[in-house]
């Protein structure tokens, strides 16, 4: 075996796998070549030409993570028969959360009636979160009598960046997805690298608001941060496009073909890639450089933008719906904040896709 | 240096001449998103990557041309 692939920290599991999906947006749709209130229209023309993101969905005041992701849970109970007793975990991914505390997935516990056994905790990390929080539940399913497990994962990254900041302003958008897990031998083995670097965390974060830097009325004034005359305050994320581009060509590709290595599969050997949904300019240059067919990357880039840890399974839910029929072989691969990305190779076998469910003032429409 | 050329002038979709000892970022096509695709065949072609704090150090065209051909 390569040297490098050795080396690797991976996790494998055998015969856990999702057996249903579904998903919620807000309803309101963000056009951007419109979203001219700050900036002109021939700067959002330039924008939306290099990334590809047309729209977006915004959550309104009245509507969290979690009510993306309550909305996504309730259709995914419908649509699948569930019991709500065999719900023995419940995951919960975000990094905008309802509160500093409680954790939301214990809210959501109570929200959709499950019962005072459930296993409930939060996971906070970012865009490479789901593979993350994939790996996190697998593991606990795979030894030991936990019935069924709910993955939810939602963000409100609308709320997180400031319009007046043209290097985010028409970048993300929110969304809520819920993922039942199951342990069946149908879905045989699957392959998690997990990965990070604290020393690029400086790329993207929200300086103020945790218990470094608490809130003040100082770290909610709006300043003007660079030559261009980008505007945010310290309690708004900012991102290094260039550097998280740089970390990007260098990293994920090599993590790509460790994994494939470890598995003993070509790039050729899947049936669907799925990238974390940051820009079309990143991704177009992950598949050249991979040399991966361009007809099995599907994309919500134009429609949905940047969802953070929830491009992922949205972009699943949205583009696979119906195509996951018998085994069909997926890698994934998500990266960001942190910084942290990972790679997954797991089979899908017949997973029921939901319709997409519209939210608006916290609920479903 | 032909080719770096036209390809820092494929890059910023610049059609009026680029000279060595240009300030890049005093072109009127310079903007963050040029940025990226600079990065993009820095790294494809020449196998270079520089953090933003690096290439923040570059001023003229030439610097840009010996940070890809230096070894």
């Amino acid at each position: 075996m390569h040297k490098e692939v050795k080396s690797m920290a991976y996790l494998q599991y055998e015969g856990v796998g999702i057996a249903a999906m579904s998903a919620a947006v807000p309803k309101h749709v963000v056009v951007n070549r419109e979203y001219t209130e700050v900036f002109s229209k021939a700067e959002a023309d330039e924008i939306v030409d290099k990334t590809g993101i047309e729209e977006r969905r915004f959550a309104d005041e009245n509507t969290c993570s979690s009510d993306l992701c309550f909305a996504a849970a309730e259709k995914l109970f419908a649509d699948n028969n569930i019991d709500k007793e065999d719900i023995d975990l419940l995951v919960f991914i975000s990094q905008t959360p309802d509160y500093r505390m409680p954790a939301t997935s214990v809210t959501l516990q109570h929200r959709l009636g499950l019962s005072n056994k459930t296993i409930a905790f939060d996971i906070n990390l970012g865009c490479s979160a789901f593979i993350y929080g994939l790996s996190v539940v697998y593991g606990m399913m795979e030894r030991s009598n936990l019935k069924k497990a709910l993955l939810l994962d939602g963000e409100t990254r609308s709320k997180v960046y400031s319009p007046r900041d043209r290097r985010s302003a028409f970048l993300f958008g929110d969304g809520g997805v819920a993922a039942l897990i199951e342990r069946d031998p149908k879905y045989g083995k699957s392959t998690f690298s997990l990965n990070s670097d604290g020393s690029r965390a400086d790329l993207i974060m929200i300086p103020a608001g945790g218990y470094r830097k608490m809130s003040s009325a100082e770290t909610v004034v709006e300043k003007v941060v660079d030559e261009f005359g980008n505007m945010r305050s310290e309690e708004q994320g900012y991102m290094r496009g260039g550097d998280v581009f740089n970390f990007v060509i260098r990293e994920i590709p090599r993590d790509i073909k460790n994994t494939l290595a470890l598995v003993e599969k070509n790039i050729d050997d899947f049936d669907y890639y799925v990238f974390h949904q940051a820009n079309n300019f990143i991704n177009s240059y992950i598949m050249k450089k991979m040399k991966m067919d361009a007809a099995k990357i599907p994309s919500t880039i134009a429609k949905f933008g940047n969802t953070s840890s929830v491009s992922v399974p949205l972009t699943i839910v949205s583009e696979l719906k119906g195509k996951l029929v018998g085994k069909k072989d997926l890698l994934l691969s998500a990266f960001g904040v942190g910084m942290t990305w990972a790679t997954g190779i797991l089979s899908f076998v017949d997973c029921n896709i939901s319709e997409i469910v519209e939210v608006e003032n916290g609920k479903a429409v | 240096m032909e080719k770096f050329k036209q390809l820092l002038a494929e890059a910023l979709e610049r059609e009026d001449e680029i000279k060595m000892e240009d300030d890049f970022r005093n072109y009127e096509e310079w903007s963050s998103i040029a940025y990226l695709s600079i990065i993009a065949f820095m790294d494809e072609e020449y196998d270079t990557q520089l953090e933003e704090s690096e290439f923040k150090q570059l001023k003229t065209v030439q610097d840009m041309y010996d940070a890809c051909t230096k070894k």
